[in-house]
C-alpha cells in the first residue's frame, strides 16, 4: 500500500510538471493550430526569471522578504514569458496563420535565438530588455481613448517606446551594478535554491514527501484552476472558446480574433514561464533546460486532444504515472512473481530513457485506435 | 507554389553545369584533405536533403525525424566496418564489447559480416523502418503538425534506445570507423577519403536523377496533389496512404545512403545523429535552397553546412543567431527558397522595384510568363 502511494505520488509529481508545461501549449495549439517549438525556451526564460529574482531578493533592501521570492517569481515569470510570447506573436506568428508547418520552423528559429541569447547576453541586460518590451507594449494601450483615437497617436506610441528603452537601459545597468553575478554573460548552468520553508519533507500517512514536489503540485493545481475559471467564467475566456470552435464564425459575430490571438498566446506563454519556475526547483537551470520537457509536452497535447483541458490533465498524469511505473521498475515490486520473460522485458525498460522509449511506443499504438487523442473535438467539419 | 517559371537561357544553364562538374573533378586535387573531407561530408548530407525535399517539398509531409534513417544507415555501415576489422580483438568481436564484458556477438550483428548484405542493408533497412512508421501514421490520416510531432517523438525513441544500449551498440559513444579497415586500407586514410569523395559525388548525381525520375509523370503529380489537396486526391480514387508510404520510405532509403557516406567520412556514427536539432536542420537546408526544386536541396545542404563551418570557426557564438534568423527569414520572407525565388518571379520583381525593368501593366493583372513548366 505504501509502495503504491509512493508510486502514485511520484507519478503525480512528474505528471504535474508535464501538465503545467503542456497547459499553455495545449491552449495555443487548440486555438491557433500552432505548435510552438519555442515553448521550451519560454519555460527556460521563466526558470531564469526565478534565478534573477532570487539574486535580487538577496540585496540588502529586500533581504527581509527573501523567503517569499518564489511566490513573487511565479508572477514575474508569467509576465516575462508572456511578454516575450506576445512579441513573438506580433512579429512572426501572425504572418504565418494558416501554415502550421512554417510556424513550426519559425518558432524553432526563435528557440535557437533565445537559447543563444541567454548564453551571450548578461542576464541583467536581458532583464532590462524585457522591462522595456513590457513598457513599450503596454504603455500605449493605457492612454485614454481620446488620445488613442487622435491622429497623432503614433507620436505617443513612438515616445513611449523611447521611454521604455531608457527605462530598460537604466534598470539593466542598475541590476548589473548591484548584482555582480548578473553582469557577465555565461553559458554555465545556474542553480536556484529553494527558500528554507520549502526544504525538507512532509509526512503524510506515514510516507515522507519532499516539499518542493508538493509545491510544484500546488503551482500546477492553482494554474489549472485559474485557467479553467478564466476560460469558463470570463468574457475573454468565452471569446477564446468561441474562436477555438469556429474562427470564421466568431469573426463574423464581431469578436476581435486578433485580440483573442494575442491574449491566448500571451497566456499560453505565461504559463510556460510558470512551468519554468517549477522546473527551476527540480534541477539546475541552463539554456537547454526547456528541451528536456518539450517533447513530453507535445506528447501530452497529442494524446489529450485539442481544445479540451480535461484531456490535457488526464494525459499528463497518465504519462507521469506510466513513466514512474515503467522507469523505476515498480511493476516488478508490485507483482514480484511474474513469469520470467515478462520480468526480463520490464527490467530492460526500467531506466528513465528506456521508459521514454516504451511510453512513446505506447502512445503511437494508442493513436492507432484513437487518432485524434482522448477527447476529439466533435463536429461535422470536413477535415483540413 | 506557382508553376510559372522563367526558362533560363540554355547557355547559362550549360555553363553552370560545366563549372560545377569541373569544380567537382578538380576538388580532390585542389583542396587540402581537411576541406575535401568537409566538402565530401556536406555532399553526402545533400542526399538526405533530397529525401526531405521529396517528402516535404513535393508531398507536404514535414518530417522532423529523418535523423533516424540517417543514423540507421550510418550504423549499418559502421557495424560492417567494425566487424571486418575485429580479428585482432578478443573473441573476434569489436573492441568495445570487452569494456562491457560481452563475449558473444549480439545476434543482429551476424549478418553484417557479409559485405553484400551490408550494401543492401544500408538503404533497405532505413527504407523499411520508414515505411513501417509511415504506414502506421498515414493509415490513421494523421497529418500536418501531428505527423511532424510524431516523427520527432519517434526520433527520440530511437535516440534513447541507441543511447542507452551500451552492450548492444556501444551506447552514447557510438561506433568509430576511421581506424577500421576496408579492402586492406584504413578508412580514415587520405587515399580512402579521396575515393569516398568520388563515390559521394557520383551518388549525389545518381540520387538527383533518381529523385527527378520519381517526381516525373503521374506519380509525381499525385504527390503534388496530396500536398495541395489531399481529400480531392482521395475522392478521385487514389489511395494517398500508399503513395505517402512509398515516398516516405524512398526518403528513408536516401537518408540511409547519406548516413553511411557521412559516417565513413566523419569517422564515427553515434546517437548524436539522432538529436532533434540535427533533423530540423535538414529541413532548413531544403527550405533555404528551395523546396520542390531538388537542385535547391543539394545546393542548400552544401552551402549552409559550409557557411556553418566557416562561421563557427570565426565566431562560434554567432552561428546560433544566424541559424535562428535563417529559419525565421526563410519562412516569412522567402517561402520558396533561394532557387525557387530565382526560378520564379523574384529577380524580375526586384528589378522592377528599383525601376530597372519596365513593369508590364495589364488589367486585370495577368500572370506574365504563364508557361507550363515541368516542375523542376
Amino acid at each position: 500500500m505504501e509502495l503504491l502511494l509512493d508510486s502514485l505520488f511520484n507519478g503525480v509529481a512528474i505528471g504535474s510538471v508535464l501538465l503545467v508545461a503542456a497547459l499553455g501549449l495545449a491552449i495555443v495549439f487548440g486555438l491557433m493550430g500552432v505548435i510552438n517549438l519555442a515553448h521550451g525556451e519560454l519555460m527556460m526564460l521563466g526558470a531564469y526569471t526565478t534565478y534573477v529574482t532570487q539574486l535580487i531578493f538577496k540585496l540588502p533592501i529586500l533581504k527581509p522578504f527573501y523567503n517569499s521570492y518564489i511566490i513573487v517569481s511565479i508572477f514575474l515569470a508569467f509576465i516575462v514569458s508572456g511578454v516575450v510570447g506576445i512579441l513573438l506573436e506580433k512579429t512572426i506568428i501572425r504572418k504565418l496563420y494558416g501554415s502550421p508547418l512554417e510556424t513550426l520552423l519559425a518558432t524553432w528559429g526563435v528557440s535557437l535565438i533565445l537559447q543563444q541569447f541567454v548564453r551571450s547576453v548578461p542576464l541583467a541586460y536581458g532583464t532590462g530588455l524585457v522591462i522595456s518590451l513590457l513598457i513599450g507594449l503596454f504603455l500605449p494601450t493605457m492612454f485614454p481613448s481620446k488620445i488613442k483615437e487622435s491622429i497623432n497617436f503614433k507620436y505617443f506610441k513612438f515616445s513611449s517606446w523611447i521611454f521604455a528603452a531608457l527605462t530598460g537601459v537604466l534598470t539593466g545597468s542598475l541590476i548589473s551594478s548591484s548584482v555582480s553575478k548578473l553582469s557577465r554573460a555565461s553559458a554555465r548552468n545556474v542553480d536556484v535554491t529553494a527558500p528554507s520553508w520549502m526544504r525538507g519533507q512532509v509526512e503524510i500517512i506515514g510516507t515522507a514527501f519532499p516539499k518542493t514536489r508538493l509545491m510544484i503540485i500546488v503551482i500546477t493545481l492553482i494554474s489549472v484552476i485559474a485557467i479553467t475559471l478564466f476560460l469558463n467564467q470570463s468574457a475573454w475566456g468565452m471569446r477564446i472558446r468561441a474562436v477555438t470552435q469556429n474562427r470564421q464564425m466568431s469573426d463574423c459575430l464581431g469578436i476581435s480574433t486578433e485580440k483573442v490571438d494575442i491574449i491566448t498566446f500571451g497566456i499560453g506563454s505565461g504559463l510556460a514561464g510558470v512551468a519554468g519556475v517549477a522546473v527551476s526547483l527540480l534541477g539546475s537551470v541552463g539554456p537547454n533546460v526547456g528541451g528536456n520537457y518539450i517533447v513530453g509536452c507535445f506528447m501530452v497535447v497529442v494524446l489529450g486532444g485539442v481544445g479540451n483541458l480535461l484531456g490535457t490533465v488526464l494525459a499528463s498524469f497518465g504519462i507521469g504515472i506510466m513513466t514512474d511505473l515503467i522507469g523505476a521498475g515498480r511493476l516488478l515490486s508490485i507483482w514480484p512473481d511474474m513469469p520470467l520473460p515478462l520480468s526480463n522485458t520490464i527490467n530492460f525498460f526500467a531506466t528513465t530513457s528506456m521508459a521514454r522509449v516504451m511510453i512513446f511506443a505506447l502512445i503511437v499504438i494508442f493513436l492507432q485506435f484513437k487518432p485524434t487523442g482522448l477527447f476529439p473535438q466533435k463536429g461535422r467539419m470536413v477535415e483540413n | 507554389m506557382s508553376l510559372s517559371k522563367i526558362k533560363f537561357d540554355k547557355k547559362i544553364v550549360l555553363s553552370f553545369w560545366i563549372i560545377l562538374i569541373a569544380l567537382t573533378i578538380a576538388a580532390p586535387t585542389i583542396l587540402p584533405v581537411f576541406r575535401l573531407n568537409l566538402l565530401g561530408r556536406y555532399l553526402s548530407l545533400s542526399i538526405v536533403a533530397l529525401g526531405v525535399d521529396l517528402i516535404w517539398g513535393y508531398t507536404g509531409l514535414l518530417s522532423l525525424g529523418q535523423g533516424i534513417f540517417f543514423a540507421l544507415g550510418g550504423y549499418c555501415a559502421a557495424m560492417y566496418l567494425q566487424i571486418t576489422s575485429s580479428s585482432e580483438f578478443p573473441n573476434n568481436i569489436p573492441e568495445f564489447f570487452a569494456l562491457y564484458g560481452v563475449e558473444k556477438l549480439p545476434f543482429f550483428w551476424e549478418p553484417f559480416r557479409s559485405p553484400i548484405f551490408t550494401f543492401f542493408a544500408i538503404w533497405i533497412i532505413p527504407a523499411l523502418v520508414a515505411g513501417l512508421i509511415g504506414f502506421l501514421v498515414f493509415r490513421n490520416r494523421i497529418k500536418g503538425v501531428y505527423f511532424s510531432i510524431l516523427t520527432q517523438a519517434s526520433l527520440l525513441v530511437f535516440f534513447n534506445f541507441f543511447n542507452g544500449q551500451q552492450k548492444l551498440i556501444n551506447g552514447t559513444n557510438g561506433l568509430k570507423t576511421d581506424v577500421t579497415q576496408i579492402f586492406g586500407q584504413m578508412v580514415g586514410s587520405e587515399s580512402m577519403q579521396r575515393i569516398f569523395f568520388w563515390i559521394t559525388a557520383i551518388l549525389v548525381i545518381a540520387a538527383w536523377f533518381f529523385a527527378k525520375w520519381v517526381v516525373k509523370g503521374r506519380f509525381g503529380n499525385i504527390l503534388i496533389g496530396i500536398r495541395d489537396d489531399e481529400p480531392r486526391i482521395r475522392f478521385t480514387g487514389y489511395n494517398p496512404v500508399i503513395f505517402k508510404t512509398i515516398i516516405f520510405s524512398i526518403a528513408g532509403g536516401l537518408a540511409g545512403i547519406s548516413g553511411a557516406l557521412y559516417t565513413v567520412q566523419s569517422g564515427i556514427v553515434s546517437p548524436q545523429f539522432m538529436t532533434v536539432p540535427f533533423s530540423i536542420e535538414m529541413v532548413i537546408w531544403v527550405a533555404v535552397g528551395g523546396r520542390g526544386t531538388l537542385l535547391g536541396a543539394i545546393l542548400g545542404a552544401v552551402f549552409i553546412n559550409y557557411a556553418k563551418s566557416l562561421v563557427s570557426e570565426a565566431l562560434p557564438a554567432s552561428w546560433m543567431f544566424i541559424q535562428g534568423g535563417l529559419f525565421i527569414l526563410v519562412v516569412t520572407a522567402l517561402p520558396e527558397g533561394v532557387l525557387g525565388w530565382i526560378q520564379g518571379d523574384g529577380p524580375r520583381n526586384l528589378l522592377q522595384r528599383f525601376g530597372l525593368k519596365r513593369k508590364i501593366e495589364t488589367y486585370p493583372s495577368l500572370e506574365v510568363n504563364n508557361k507550363e513548366g515541368n516542375n523542376e
